[in-house]
């Protein structure tokens, strides 16, 4: 077991698209348990996709177990994530690992529907919502070398005030 | 040796303001740090953290053009602060009601004695001139926990002021 470095933004890895992953060998199992380690060496880490430590492979992990009063699915390893139904939409604070000293608000899906592949190759689905919904959709984003600050929106208002009023 | 400096700017609102106050600061050699703007009955009102290695008086004069140009009131601190110091609010707080005298201060006392660190403040007076509302949002740290800002707040509801606290619960991924 390894904590792994995790890359900083502005690091121009951290935008690239990472590939699937072809094979549920010894290699994908010591790498994903290098990565659960390194996503609990930080302060309050749920959630850690691959290329956050520059390997560009498409496997993310999420554990929000550890929240009080939030409903999960507990630990999971999702690889080649695909999110097949999403609804509805809110607003809430992100941070993350690899962009220090900053936080703020993104819109993400309330539901969503997610298909995967687990460290066996068994395929699973899982129906997730709010916080659980939101770090799985932060970290795909992440599979697909996108960050929150490409998803940010005010900070200072969360509803933009009518113009006029009827 | 570089020093922090707080500029604070005030004037009439117009367009271009922060370009040609940006722009003096970048001419004369400045690296602008954390800043916030915002548009108050009119006004036009900055302040931002500029680094430079000079005096307060200096920077005063590096800005004296544009102000001058711009009808703009240039105030200049150094101040001790570092960038990277951002603390990280875990509870959000909406005020409103009919507008009245005190209720910031009827609101913050409550909550600072309940153990609340105000990060961010923004409040507005909207409605109507005869029945002006007032709406007020504040993040910040409840040092005490919700639960115990909850409680102090109970008392405020019954004097026609609504309050509404939402923890924020920041996501790190």
């Amino acid at each position: 077991m390894a904590v792994l470095e995790i890359l900083v933004y502005p690091d121009p890895r951290l935008a690239h698209a990472s590939q699937s992953v072809p094979a549920f060998d010894k290699n994908l199992h010591k790498f994903i348990e290098d990565l659960e380690e390194t996503m609990h060496a930080g302060p309050g880490g749920v959630g850690i996709a691959a290329p956050q430590v520059d390997v560009l492979q498409r496997i993310v992990i999420v554990d929000v177990s550890g929240k009080p009063k939030v409903s999960s699915h507990g630990r999971l390893i999702l690889i080649n994530p695909q999110i097949v139904a999403n609804g509805g939409g809110l607003v809430g604070r992100e941070g993350c690992m690899s962009v220090p000293d900053y936080t703020g608000n993104v819109v993400r899906a309330k539901t969503i529907q997610v298909v995967a592949y687990d460290e066996f190759g068994e395929r699973q689905e899982y129906a997730c919502e709010g916080y659980e919904a939101r770090v799985i959709q932060h970290e795909i984003d992440h599979l697909d070398g996108l960050l929150f600050l490409d998803r940010l929106v005010s900070r200072r208002r969360d509803l933009f005030r009518r113009k006029t009023y009827a | 040796m570089k020093k922090w400096f707080m500029v604070t700017v005030v004037g009439k609102d117009r367009p271009g303001i922060v370009a040609h106050i940006s722009e003096a600061l970048y001419q004369g050699g400045c690296q602008l740090g954390e800043a916030s703007m915002m548009r108050l009955g009119g006004n036009f009102t900055i302040m931002l953290m500029v680094e430079h290695d000079t005096e307060a008086k200096t920077l005063s004069e590096l800005l004296e053009a544009p102000a001058d140009a711009l009808g703009l009131r240039i105030h200049v601190d150094e101040i001790e602060g570092h960038l990277h110091e951002h603390l990280f609010p875990d509870v959000s707080v909406m005020v409103h009601g009919a507008d009245r005298l005190g209720i910031v201060a009827q609101v913050t006392h409550v909550l600072a004695e309940a153990g609340l660190n105000i990060l961010d403040l923004e409040s507005d007076v909207a409605g109507t001139e005869q029945e002006p509302i007032y709406i007020m949002h504040v993040e910040g740290v409840a040092a005490k926990g919700i639960e115990t800002l909850e409680l102090a707040l109970d008392s405020l509801v019954t004097e026609g002021i609504e309050v509404r606290l939402t923890p924020i619960d920041t996501m790190i991924a």
